[in-house]
């Protein structure tokens, strides 16, 4: 079991973490025609949207009611109201994501009180659903708002579909969505949109239907629209969500997804099972086992049928066993520290140790429970200053961008994974999951000692 | 920071904005309350930081939640030539625990720890929305600090939500002016001292305009901030005379500065020859004798001529090609008369952060046919350059993925570009990114629709036997 060390300095140097609205904010983007609303100071929303577009390379729509000294004396009702009215006119979401922040947490605004009065006075607005999300910025990192948010997006009630919703062009007629088989999975914020991306692929490659919360393949991936975007221009859409009841599975990716999962069983009765990691053989071996059972499932207790997976993947499992056997040469032995978020330092850490890696410090963000599985006996929480002081003599470093300045003093070769990633292209595509993504990492992880001629 | 500091920075006597509108006494550019769901800029301990921070030596420890810090240390534009401090995100990090029971011991022990580790000449402590609010006194807290290890732990009462990140500017001017200047003497001085307050060294931009000044005679003394050290601010007070370039952002400096130690100062712009010339010319009349003049005469006649021969070129290829020209401020004109040197023509440009004495400039600089663009978001501007069939769209980075998702060519003039423009070098600069901008060999491609997408099918194969 991993022992869990909290630093004891009053001060982080080179923060690893981000702060939980811009998690929230990330997992709200995952839904089709949203707008999130940062309830703070310009300052939230506008850190929060460069660190995002410049990480994706995309536009990335971002609201804030720009609270002030004294609206946040007074209370910030006023600019909530004159936000979203404001919204609703210029972008015409079909979705409001709303998260507070550390000015108002602090302040105290009565939140569920003045959703209450602002929709009281404006009925008009009844069509729109606003997802509401609690995210003080003292409290946690970007996992944790953003499992936060998926909670609340996975909470609210979207009413029931009413027909010109569901009639969307690219989606097949009402009576195929609900005789196909439906899987809810929680992605969680260890995956990026490529990630997302492959997920959907393989889902549906077992003829199921994928639901995907928060689906950021469709909205940060990097593609070119016909339209200029407000709003978001994909992901979940309001219609799927309305859907979520009759999915018969919950795959939870990532240990932060777990409350989410519990709460659409507590809601629907969906049973689940949480996956705290996607890359490595064993993992998704689990992952499409999981789905063959799903794909397999008889209303009849006396099926016979074995589950089946795809030809596809299981050619892509005998690569992957090959890719394997020709990076093991590299990672075998080789030293590595990680600084990264628990959900993707619990998932690289393991992809490592099993290719024989040996991992030398690991330093993450933010409590979880995951953290005490971890491959190695100690865990820092704490920042790149407590990286910099455990990772010399080691071979590899895996952080984001903000590593490269201690890696280049260290002279330790990085590769960046997490947010930011401000000085590699494809953030947006980039793909580590499944027997392929892991395939494209391992070597990734291998070109770079091949490089270095070790 | 105590409210009539504000209102006295809000009313800045030094800006246009608050004494060109007559009787009305203050422009609403400077007041003006950021629009709930419609506002887009950062605040003004963004402002602040913009300010401060390009001090490379100097440790900038951000007292607040891990937001402020968390989500923005590390990636400012500013270029240094020596210390990489600056590059360093410190921050309290604060929890719930201080947020109840207050934040100073964490405050004071967050500086003791920074000094402890890494010996800076001094820290600039920020204070943020979250301590500003809980009532953390930011002043006590330093001033203990400064005196128990001799070290200036200089406070910036900017908390995000006073204002805009004009405002911020400012504030962060304040501390400098308040702790910094006056605190030291240089080694020695020279008649043709001078300050240059507001250019931040962006992607180097400095190393364009220094050499000039070298070669004419002039010194610059105190760069406020960019590429600066934290003692050579500490005696600005000694220059003879305060060159304000992107004049606005610290204009309290420039006039608290000719009050208290009498240095009078001017604004400036290093984009375009036009520009470049007029601002050695005019700070060689306002410190120099008529050698220096001459010097500077000579030097912008050998300059303007090296750059005729290396603009040839790319002014053949952009002439009349038409930019909308979307930016704050003295750049609304400044680029635009860069672009007049290359041939160009702006057809629209904006006048939101505007003074009069700018929309004078572009209105002049834009003809009859020219928009002005009062306000403008994402969509308006799109609409804009369909509107003037315009080939480019000149920004800042937060409007590059608009221009590029409409596959129109973009090229980044604020903040967070990555190539230097200022100065004679600084064009040349220019002049190669539009032109790169313009004929790159993708724009036909990402505009290019697919085979089975065209209304007249290309030819068929024919399939089979």
């Amino acid at each position: 079991m991993t022992t869990i060390t909290r630093n004891k300095k009053s001060v982080a140097v080179n923060p690893l973490k981000q702060s939980p609205p811009l998690g929230a904010a990330l997992a709200f983007l995952g839904l089709k025609g949203i707008v999130p609303l940062f309830h703070g100071s310009q300052g939230c929303t506008a850190f929060a949207k460069v660190l995002l577009v410049r990480h994706f390379r995309e536009a990335i729509p971002l609201a804030t009611t720009a609270m002030t000294e004294v609206s946040t004396i007074l209370g910030g009702e006023e600019n909530i109201e004159q936000a979203i009215l404001t919204l609703v006119e210029k972008a015409q979401p079909n979705l409001l994501g709303l998260l507070t922040t550390g000015l108002t947490e602090t302040r105290g605004d009565d939140m569920e009180g003045i959703l209450k009065s602002i929709r009281q006075r404006h009925p008009e607005l009844d069509y729109l659903p606003i997802i509401f999300v609690s995210t003080p910025d003292y409290k946690g990192s970007l996992q944790d708002g953003f499992a936060a948010a998926v909670q609340s997006i996975v909470a609210t009630d979207y009413g029931t579909p009413i027909k010109s919703n569901v009639e969307t062009f690219h989606e097949t007629s009402l009576q195929q969505i609900t005789s196909q088989k439906q899987v809810t999975i929680l992605a969680g914020s260890l995956l990026a949109p490529g990630d997302v991306e492959e997920i959907k692929e393989i889902v549906e490659a077992f003829g199921l239907k994928v639901l995907v919360i928060p689906d950021l393949s469709g909205s940060v991936d990097g593609h070119l629209d016909d339209d200029y975007n407000s709003k978001t221009p994909g992901g979940t859409s309001l219609s799927q969500l309305q859907q979520l009841k009759r999915s018969l599975f919950t795959i939870a990716i990532g240990e932060s997804m777990g409350p989410a999962a519990e709460t659409l069983q507590q809601r629907f009765g969906t049973n689940y099972e949480i996956l705290p990691r996607l890359t490595g053989l064993a993992a998704v071996d689990k992952f499409l086992w999981l789905l063959a059972q799903i794909a397999n499932y008889k209303s009849d207790p006396d099926w016979q049928l074995n589950p089946q997976v795809p030809q596809k993947y299981q050619r892509q499992r005998r690569q992957l066993q090959d890719a394997i056997l020709d990076t093991h040469f590299y990672l075998g032995g080789k030293k590595v520290s990680l600084a990264l978020e628990p959900d993707l330092l619990y998932q690289t850490s393991w992809l490592l140790k099993e290719l024989g890696a040996e991992i030398q410090a690991a330093v993450t963000t933010t409590k979880s429970s995951i953290l005490k599985e971890l491959p190695i006996d100690n865990v820092t929480i704490g920042d790149l200053e407590d990286l910099e002081d455990l990772a010399p003599g080691s071979d590899l470093i895996i952080t984001n961008s903000q590593g490269k300045r201690l890696a280049d003093k260290l002279n330790i070769p990085l590769y960046r994974m997490g947010y930011p990633i401000y000085d590699r292209l494809g953030n947006g595509s980039r793909c580590l999951v499944g027997y392929r993504g892991t395939m494209q990492f391992l070597f990734a992880l291998g070109n770079i000692f091949l490089e270095l001629g070790h | 920071m105590t409210k009539p500091k504000i209102a006295d920075l809000l009313n800045e006597p030094g800006c246009e904005h608050n004494h060109k509108k007559g009787q009305q006494g203050k422009n609403k550019a400077c007041t003006q309350q950021a629009k709930p769901g419609a506002a887009q800029g950062g605040c003004a301990f963004d402002g602040a930081s913009i300010a401060l921070v390009p001090i490379t030596d100097a440790a900038h420890l951000v007292h607040g939640p891990i937001a402020c810090a968390g989500n923005s240390w590390g990636s400012r534009g500013s270029l240094s030539s020596g210390a990489t401090t600056y590059k360093m995100g410190f921050t309290t990090d604060i929890s719930e625990n201080d947020i109840i029971f207050g934040g100073e011991k964490r405050l004071y022990e967050a500086i003791t720890q920074v000094i402890k580790r890494y010996h800076p000449p001094a820290i600039f402590v920020y204070s943020t929305c979250v301590t500003a609010l809980i009532g953390d006194d930011l002043d006590a807290v330093c001033e203990a600090a400064s005196q128990k290890f001799s070290t200036p732990v200089i406070p910036v009462n900017s908390p995000g939500f006073v204002g805009s990140k004009n405002l911020g500017n400012r504030l962060g001017g304040e501390s400098l002016l308040d702790y910094v200047v006056g605190t030291a003497e240089p080694e020695y001085t020279t008649p043709y001292d001078i300050n240059l307050i507001g250019e931040y060294n962006i992607a180097g931009e400095l190393w364009g305009v220094l050499p000039l000044f070298e070669k004419v005679g002039i010194r610059v003394l105190s760069k406020i901030t960019g590429d600066a050290t934290f003692e050579e601010i500490r005696y600005a007070h000694r220059a003879k005379l305060n060159v304000m370039i992107c004049s606005k952002a610290l204009i309290n400096m420039g006039r608290k500065m000719e009050e208290r130690y009498g240095i009078p100062y001017i604004e400036e712009s290093f984009y375009g020859v036009e520009d470049m010339n007029r601002c050695l010319r005019n700070i060689a009349q306002k410190i120099g004798d008529e050698a220096l003049q001459q010097r500077v005469e000579t030097v912008i006649a050998e300059e303007t001529a090296k750059l005729d021969i290396a603009l040839a070129p790319y002014r053949a290829r952009l002439k009349d090609k038409k930019m909308v020209l979307y930016t704050g401020g003295v750049k609304s004109w400044s680029v635009m008369s860069a672009a007049h040197d290359l041939g160009m023509k702006v057809v629209a440009t904006s006048t939101k952060k505007s003074t009069e004495e700018d929309k004078a400039k572009i209105k002049k600089l834009l003809g009859k046919d020219g928009i002005a663009l009062a306000k403008g978001n994402a969509k308006e501007l799109l609409k804009v350059i369909a509107k003037t069939k315009a080939d480019m769209l000149v920004a800042g980075g937060r409007n590059q993925y608009t221009a590029l998702k409409a596959r129109i060519p973009f090229l980044d003039i604020n903040q967070e570009r990555h190539n230097p423009y200022a100065g004679y070098v600084g064009l040349i600069e220019m002049a190669k990114e539009f032109d790169r901008a313009l004929h790159s060999p993708i724009w036909q491609q990402v505009r290019q629709p697919a085979p089975w997408e065209l209304s007249v099918p290309p030819e068929k194969v024919s399939v089979g036997k």
